[in-house]
């Protein structure tokens, strides 16, 4: 039992690590361009009309301040971290004066379920349909499955999403497409609210699932059938344990190591994806939240989106690196 | 390697297909060194004309030949996506075989590194990126920033190879022989990752042009330069699916699709190749 405590203060380094170089890459995207944020702010804000000298001088004042501009480079950076360890970046300047993290924080529950629903859906189904398609070879049903989710595999979401959005908004409009319930709906949870919430939701988890299913369909199918042809396979099938067992605790159970790996790995890219998918459908989430603020020019909403972002995925990677352990008896006794 | 490509493409048929699928998108790009117009000029000829025999793929609102547009469109893309891949080759084969090579500390230090770029969700960066650039942003500079944050997973492979390469006799045969690393990396475990790095460089490319669309999809790159995601960005800007241009949309996606898939092909049968038990398995008992 000496590995388990190794094991998780590793991974507790490496989510300090990822956090830590994911700000600085932040932190030096923002500072290191020859873009001056409060200037390109001031110009938005006088486009129209004319202001005055003293007004502009102000407003510089104050927008300095708020994004924690002062001061030489050195104050700015460690500003910078403060500003991300109490999680305030200030109020939003397209929804003034509503702080940044209360916007997050309203947006953020829609990107966590989605994302949550569609990859755990995507992950089991993937594997479960990779993994008999591993085991019976011969299966013409199938092979046909296995066909298709590769042709969507490569596809970005983006192109995924727009082409569910053509498909179920113009050519067969059954679905909703827009918004994350039914427009003017009082969020009561009651029955209809539920449902509304649910009908939104199928067009964004379709579309992840459509490029995530490939993906875990091919690296079970080439585990799996590495596996079947080990010894210890082939003498349980002598021994005539039921091919129902082998699959599960001999076969599949082996081969979920390297896809919870796997999982954890593609984090990042799947977040990616929810984030886009959200936009194409308008759904509340982070997605739809992070695009519009560049649309609006929201310098403190666009830093706080992606602050959270990175600290959200490196939190999601290390939960399911903690429960990796539970998967694989190694970690433990090593 | 002209044996083995000439194999491939007899007997694996997704490679044959890959292979078929990219020639016809690099055909259609080559067509643009012949359009009769340049790229940026608008209103040329009549807008909004479905697909016919004078206009194979309609024209745009903009007065625009979509299929002339287009092989500029898939010509740029094409670009983008083999720069981002060159560059971000380079610094993965790097970081893969000086981190499988010399292991210990370096090792531990390059792929906590590496990891972290695998995990930090890129999206976001980029966005916020083009967000404090606007203007100054180009193709280019999207391209190199993109390399230099696509790098991490292929290394991660490159590395798990070099580990290999290192304990076998060769590598000691030319360390006593006075090779110096850099040699021994380049000259000896070089040609060993290159079929990986093939396939890779189809995914990297892939992945490239999957971002690149989608930024420019939102108009978040620089949307004068004509590319397949900026073709879309411009039919949404005319609201070309309600107005009834579908060919506007269809033919880019379309063409994108046919690239993403052809690439994706070349890829798969690339790593089946590469791994002879996958390849038994193909052929059958």
């Amino acid at each position: 039992m000496n590995g388990y405590p190794v094991y998780l203060l590793t991974r507790l380094g490496q989510f300090a690590l990822v956090v830590f170089i994911g700000i600085n890459i932040a932190f030096i995207v923002t500072h290191a361009t020859p873009i001056d944020p409060v200037e390109q702010s001031i110009a938005a804000a006088t486009q129209y009309g004319s202001t005055s000298p003293e007004a502009i001088a102000l407003m510089r004042q104050s927008l300095k301040e708020l994004y924690g501009l002062e001061g030489g480079p050195i104050d700015q950076y460690f500003a910078f971290w403060r500003r991300v360890a109490v999680g305030n970046f200030g109020p939003s300047l397209s929804a003034f004066p509503t702080p940044v993290s209360v916007l997050i924080g309203r947006a953020l529950p829609w990107t966590v379920s989605l994302l949550v629903v569609s990859t755990l859906l995507t992950w089991v189904l993937g594997n479960l349909l990779g993994g008999l398609a591993g085991y019976y070879r011969q299966s013409r049903t199938l092979r046909l499955g296995g066909l298709l989710a590769m042709a969507f595999h490569p596809i970005p979401y983006y192109i995924v999403a727009f082409m569910l959005l053509i498909v179920f908004g113009y050519l067969w409009p059954v679905l909703p497409i827009s918004g994350g319930y039914k427009m003017n709906m009082p969020r009561d949870w009651s029955w209809p609210f539920i449902a509304s919430l649910l009908t939104h939701s199928i067009l964004p988890i379709l579309s992840l699932a459509l490029v995530g299913l490939g993906g875990w369909f091919m690296g079970m199918r080439s585990l799996v059938s590495n596996i079947v042809t080990e010894d210890y396979v082939v003498y349980a099938e002598l021994g005539g344990v039921e091919r129902r067992r082998i699959l599960a605790s001999y076969v599949m159970r082996n081969a979920l190591v390297p896809q919870v790996t796997g999982l954890a790995m593609s984090i990042g890219a799947i977040f990616n994806g929810a984030i886009i998918t959200e936009q194409v459908f308008g759904y509340p989430g982070v997605g739809t939240l992070l695009v519009s603020a560049v649309y609006a020019g929201d310098y403190s909403l666009v830093l706080g989106i992606t602050t959270v972002s990175i600290v959200a995925v490196s939190l999601a990677v290390l939960l399911i690196d903690l429960l990796h352990p539970l998967l694989d008896p190694r970690v433990r006794a090593r | 390697m002209g044996r083995t490509l000439r194999d491939l493409v007899r007997f694996n048929r997704q490679f044959a297909s890959g292979v078929i699928l990219l020639a016809v998108v690099a055909a259609f790009s080559c067509l643009s060194f012949f359009s009769p117009y340049p790229p940026n000029d608008s209103f040329v000829v009549p807008p909004d004309v479905p697909p016919s025999w004078a206009y194979p793929m309609g024209t745009t609102s903009r007065g625009q030949d979509l299929f002339w547009l287009l092989s500029f469109a898939i010509r740029n893309t094409l670009l983008f996506g083999i720069t981002v891949a060159v560059i971000s080759r380079v610094l993965a084969l790097v970081i893969g075989l000086v981190a499988g090579y010399s292991g210990g500390l370096l090792d531990r230090a390059l792929m906590s590194i590496n990891d972290t770029f695998i995990v930090i969700p890129l999206f976001p960066i980029l966005v916020l990126f083009y967000f404090v650039m606007r203007e100054h942003m180009s193709w280019g500079l999207l391209a190199l920033m993109m390399a230099c944050l696509g790098w991490a997973y292929d290394a991660r492979l490159i590395r798990s190879v070099a580990m290999s390469l290192r304990t076998r006799e060769f590598t000691e045969t030319g360390i006593f022989s006075g090779m110096s690393t850099r040699q021994i990396l380049v000259e000896e475990h070089l040609p060993y990752v290159l079929p990986i790095v093939f396939s890779t460089t189809m995914n990297n490319i892939n992945w490239s042009i999957g971002l690149e669309v989608t930024l420019s999809v939102l108009g978040f790159t620089d949307i004068n330069t004509p590319t397949i995601g900026v073709l879309i960005y411009w039919a949404n800007q005319h609201t070309a699916l309600v107005a009834g241009i579908w060919w506007w949309i269809f033919f880019p996606v379309a063409l994108v699709v046919i690239t993403f898939i052809g690439l994706f092909l070349l890829a798969v049968s690339m790593n089946e190749h590469i791994d002879p038990r996958s390849r038994l398995g193909r052929t059958g008992p």
